[in-house]
């Protein structure tokens, strides 16, 4: 019974062991957020993934491109405003960063819809006043539908149309962190509050790394 | 059984013990995080001025013989919850059953409407026969 009990005893000890030793810090969160995404070495120098050029309609009509977010870092994510589904949780997540870092100009908010047909101007305008957010540092933007598309791809985030899925599209949750040169440079989980207070302390962390610079 | 021993199957069974939720209504609360806290949130607090709350909602107060309908149903057009006007609309649950829906109610009623009130799968069915 006591040997038992022992054995009970080390394999608990070893099971904790091994729930700490997956728990410990990354060795490089002390360092400066990687750039995510594919790279090629183009004569001698590594170039890294660049988010293309982009333009697109906003809550009030205006037009957003790169040049928007210029000496800027943006957050973003794909959505639509009829979403049954993680959407609500998302944005939720969305208000917490925008609420975190709303006395800091440097950062901007931008989320895509993805149902470009349902959410024209005026129903994006109503979402955000019903959000209440403050208008000017976050931007809901539609605009041609492939266009869309293939800036979520850039951003490596799936959505796609799906007539089985609820409310008629399937995309990923995902929330993209990109700095002031086009990279990316961290993502979260935006249906997960805990991850999104690592990754806010990744915006922190960018912040930082720019004021640098 | 030594002492040691003795101690360490206490200490499991404490452990075992406090690591239990007491709430009553787990398949309740399972619905409610599947279908309702997308929009509704984990605590019932809802969305800013997207999405009413349960937690505290006047509406709910005053629809509580509806609850059944709206969940099964959905809702759709304005109403008005804590004075504020909503008008997303609430999607219909197609493929949930009777006993689900009271499981779902009765969760409801334990965590924010802290009333003693049990809803059985006929009082469910009776009030879907009467949705308006």
């Amino acid at each position: 019974m006591h040997k038992r009990f022992l054995f009970l005893l080390g394999s608990l000890s070893a099971a904790l062991f091994l729930l700490l030793l997956s728990c410990v810090k990354n060795p490089d969160a002390d360092g400066q957020l990687p750039i995510l995404g594919n790279r090629t070495v183009e004569n001698g120098d590594t170039v890294y993934h660049r988010i293309k050029d982009f333009s697109f309609v906003n809550q009030d009509s205006n037009i957003i491109t790169n040049a928007s977010f210029e000496d800027k870092i943006y957050i973003t994510d794909f959505f639509f405003t009829s979403c049954p589904t993680i959407c609500p949780k998302v944005k939720q997540q969305m208000l917490r960063i925008h609420d975190k870092f709303k006395d800091n100009d440097k950062v901007v908010l931008l989320s895509h819809s993805i149902d470009v047909r349902h959410d024209t101007v005026a129903v994006l305008k109503k979402f955000a006043t019903k959000l209440e957010v403050d208008t000017d540092r976050w931007h809901f933007v539609t605009g041609d539908e492939d266009h869309i598309y293939d800036m979520a791809d850039e951003y490596f985030i799936v959505a796609q149309k799906d007539p089985d899925a609820p409310g008629g599209f399937d995309h990923s949750g995902r929330i993209i962190l990109v700095d002031q040169n086009r990279y990316v440079r961290g993502f979260a989980n935006g249906v997960d509050a805990e991850d999104v207070d690592r990754f806010m302390g990744d915006i922190q962390k960018l912040l930082d790394e720019t004021a640098i610079q | 059984m030594t002492k040691s021993s003795f101690a360490i199957l206490c200490f499991l069974l404490a452990f075992l013990y406090f690591s239990c939720d007491i709430n009553p209504y787990k398949q309740g609360e399972g619905l409610y995080l599947h279908y309702c806290a997308s929009c509704h949130m984990e605590e019932g607090q809802g969305l800013k001025g997207l999405f009413p709350p349960i937690a505290g909602s006047d509406y709910l107060e005053a629809n509580i013989d509806q609850l059944s309908c709206i969940i099964k149903n959905g809702l759709v057009g304005e109403i008005v919850v804590n004075g504020r006007t909503y008008d997303q609309p609430m999607l219909a649950i197609k493929d949930i059953n009777d006993i689900e829906i009271a499981n779902l109610i009765n969760f409801i009623n334990y965590k924010w409407r802290n009333v003693e009130t049990y809803i059985s799968p006929e009082d469910v069915r009776t009030q879907l026969e009467e949705c308006q």
